[in-house]
């Protein structure tokens, strides 16, 4: 493999560990709400907090070491996306801020506040949509580049099928995955009332992400026609991916191995993610900026990969430990300490 | 107003969101350091007023963590997206140090949230402390990691261009480059004085406001004497770095300083005002000092503003900025070694209510100088973001729309910082030290 497979592989893992994490996170937020306003909330609140309090910073590691990665693999992407991105970036991070920060005063600090929570349940739809926009328009023809000048199409962009596509795929895939977690999390919990709430809430959202999957896929073939066929050779890791998911749904609607059922849902999106990754090699946005005209000079790719080999030792035995005092101690999970 | 100016909107915003970041990222480096302290002492001490220190100032750090987060995520990206072409050039030579941070930061968050999770969950304390120390270093890794990036800007070096690509990238030369050993060791020190002074001025207004419990004053005294260690030691640090600028950035040193003539034995200016033809007022002429924070000895010939063009001047108003963070430098070491040494005397009461206020009054006041320190560093390496290299025009996006984003930050961070405040108060009103030391069975005996 070349520096550059290496450094987008690097970098693709982590958006991978970000789309997980973060699903669990927005879906939760966006549950807890809802089961606030149909006066569920004792159910599936307590279980929520018990998972997310002591990860949610985590969580957010993940996008910064994206986009901080990707700007040292891969510098001229800052130059592309940071020029086009300005108004979407920027109200992703206003949305992240606004969460991040309020779910810390409403855990942590004050009582619970409706407001608070509104805010919790409504940022986790819309930053998941916000964020896309970056896929989105990695596909080509929604920003122009003209004199060295970059601009973002906002007119194509919100016109445009295959990002609204995109953006409903997003959602409906946060609220599919983070259910499954949280089915798996209250059935670890012995909590039957949570447990049943949620499994409903994993089988209602477990069709649409599917569907939306298959017209997302079909929508490409129109705007990006090469990025489609390319698709198509990858067209075994899609059937892994499909295989996964009527395991992971069939599993949950047994009730059983939910462990299992949740690995699924990670393998699902894991072939799907990676094909679709593999297939928009080598371009990074289509068609101005490909993984080796916007490379890094060689010295500093070795530095980055032999600084993130070195990162790892260091941060796979903690998260092992978080995961293991966290979300594998009975106990805790039980709501027992 | 401003023409609608993308450099000049993008300097503004990114001086706002850096700013208002500090302040937490300042205290999200220093306060676990005194966590680790209190706790120590506690478990040493076999003292349970410690330990419940360290378990309230966590409770309170963990709200100022959030926002540090949030703030830290929003300055990461708006880099990107504010100052496009900057991160396209630092990016081959500074992208190792950047991810580095991350990983601190992956390190530290990891760890901080296992510590607010496991305060009665391990049989001995000894492990619940132990937790401390990967909190404790990813916290001061991120800044020395980030530092070095700001330190590198100042210095840049590690790369050649040639026809205007960079090439020849040496990513550790680039690190490790003439600014970073004072840029680093007065950031991180100034993080732990600020925490320090911060923490105390808590306990200082408890027992203004006459609360004689033990726990505001062992509160008080631990917090004096690491701040006046931290003083001294950052006016040490403050010393080297005067030689660091007459060194490498002579520029913003006579900036600093209003020193137009080079010349030996140059006195040092406090105070003063400078007239539109340069012509300094009203200011407290120190004979020789500049010449010997320059270079040990009044013989140093120091450069003067008059030897550089005009457009690579900075302003000259950071005269104003530096001054103010010496002033309140020296203040807080004053303060804190003045507390320190009546306590230690024991003839005279520490605790009077001349050097409270005036204790009380260094928190805020740690705060200013660290904002002031800050922008007479980054406003005193204009015009260049990358110091002879790259000018901040060049740097900046030419996207029209930073006016409006601007405005939508502003709004942001008043929200954030307001709600910030009121949350702090309340989580503390509403459980106030005594009943938590009653809950827990700890003596609460007055002094």
């Amino acid at each position: 493999m070349t520096y550059e497979v290496v450094g987008i592989t690097v970098l693709w893992l982590f958006l991978y560990g970000y789309l997980i994490v973060a699903s669990v996170d927005f879906g939760a937020g966006f549950f807890s709400y809802y089961s606030k306003r149909k006066n569920k909330e004792s159910v599936i609140h307590s279980i929520i907090q018990r998972y997310l309090s002591p990860v949610w910073e985590v969580t957010n590691v993940f996008l910064v070491f994206f986009f901080i990665g990707i700007v040292g693999f891969f510098p001229d992407t800052a130059y592309y996306y940071g020029t086009a991105l300005l108004i979407p970036g920027s109200v992703a991070i206003i949305l992240l801020a606004i969460r991040g920060s309020y779910y810390a005063f409403a855990t942590y600090g004050a009582k619970e506040s409706n407001f608070y929570s509104f805010l919790y349940g409504a940022t986790g739809l819309l930053i998941p949509a916000s964020l896309t926009t970056v896929l989105t328009i990695s596909e080509g023809g929604y920003i122009s580049v003209d004199d060295g000048n970059v601009s973002l199409l906002y007119g194509e962009l919100f016109s445009s099928l295959y990002s609204w596509g995109v953006v409903i795929l997003a959602v409906v895939s946060v609220l599919f995955i983070s259910a499954a977690f949280l089915t798996y999390y209250a059935a670890r919990a012995k909590d039957n009332e949570a447990f049943s709430l949620l499994r409903k809430y994993a089988l209602t959202w477990a069709f649409p992400s599917i569907i939306m999957g298959i017209i997302v896929f079909a929508l490409l073939e129109q705007r990006n026609p090469e990025h489609f066929a390319s698709m198509l050779e990858y067209w075994w890791m899609f059937g892994i991916s499909f295989m996964a998911f009527l395991t992971a749904a069939w599993l949950i609607w047994k009730k059983k191995n939910l462990g299992i059922a949740f690995i699924m849902v990670m393998i699902q999106y894991f072939a799907a993610f990676f094909a679709y990754g593999a297939s928009h090699l080598p371009y990074l946005l289509y068609p101005h900026l490909t993984i080796y005209d916007g490379f890094t000079n060689e010295a500093m790719a070795a530095a980055l990969i032999i600084a993130f080999i070195a990162g790892l030792f260091l941060l796979i035995p903690s998260l092992y430990l978080l995961m293991r005092l966290f979300l594998f101690d009975a106990e805790y999970v039980e709501g027992r300490r | 107003m401003f023409d609608n100016d993308p450099v000049l909107l993008s300097r503004i915003l990114t001086y706002l969101t850096l700013g208002f970041h500090a302040i937490f990222a300042t205290i999200g480096v220093g306060i676990p350091m005194m966590i680790a302290i209190a706790e120590w002492m506690g478990m040493k001490r076999k003292d349970p007023h410690y330990t419940l220190l360290a378990r309230r100032w966590a409770r309170g750090f963990v709200i100022t963590v959030a926002i540090g987060v949030v703030t830290g995520t929003a300055i990461g990206l708006q880099l990107s997206l504010l100052w496009p072409n900057f991160m396209q050039a630092a990016g081959h030579t500074i992208g190792l140090p950047m991810f580095m941070e991350t990983f601190a930061f992956f390190f530290e968050a990891i760890f901080l949230g296992i510590y607010l999770y496991t305060w009665d969950r391990f049989k001995t304390k000894m492990k619940h402390f132990l937790l401390l120390i990967p909190i404790v270093i990813g916290a001061t890794a991120s800044a020395f990691f980030i530092t070095t990036v700001n330190a590198f800007m100042n210095v840049p070096q590690g790369f050649e261009i040639v026809d205007g690509i960079v090439t020849n990238v040496n990513p550790i030369e680039a690190m490790f480059n003439p600014a970073t050993p004072t840029k680093i060791s007065h950031v991180i020190i100034i993080c732990y004085l600020t925490s320090a002074f911060v923490l105390a001025t808590i306990a200082a207004v408890k027992i203004l406001k006459g609360n004689k419990s033990v726990y505001h004053r062992k509160a008080l005294h631990m917090t004096m004497v690491a701040a006046a260690v931290f003083a001294v030691g950052t006016a040490v640090i403050g010393d080297l770095s005067g030689k660091y600028l007459h060194e490498y950035q002579p520029e913003k040193l006579a900036a600093a300083e209003w020193h137009f003539e080079t010349e030996r034995g140059a006195p040092l200016i406090l105070g003063g005002y400078l007239t539109e033809d340069n012509e300094v007022k009203y200011a407290l002429e120190l004979p020789y000092a500049l010449s010997i924070l320059s270079g040990f000895s009044p013989d140093t010939e120091v450069v003067g503003l008059n030897e550089f063009e005009d457009d690579v001047l900075p302003p000259l108003f950071i005269h104003y900025f530096f001054d103010t963070m010496v002033f309140i430098g020296m203040y807080l070491a004053f303060v804190s070694t003045l507390f320190v040494f009546l306590n230690w005397t024991k003839k005279w009461n520490a605790f009077n209510k001349p050097l409270l206020m005036m204790i009380a009054a260094g928190g805020p006041l740690s705060i200013l100088a660290m904002e002031s320190g800050w922008i007479f560093t980054e406003v005193g390496r204009q015009p260049w973001i990358l110091n002879g290299i790259m000018r901040t025009s060049e740097g900046a996006t030419s996207s029209e729309h930073v006016g409006l984003m601007l405005i939508l930050f502003a709004l942001l961070y008043t929200v954030l910082g307001v709600t910030c405040a009121g949350v702090l108060r309340k989580m503390f009103r509403s459980n106030p030290v005594e009943r938590e030391m009653y809950k827990r069975g700890i003596n609460n005996y007055e002094v």
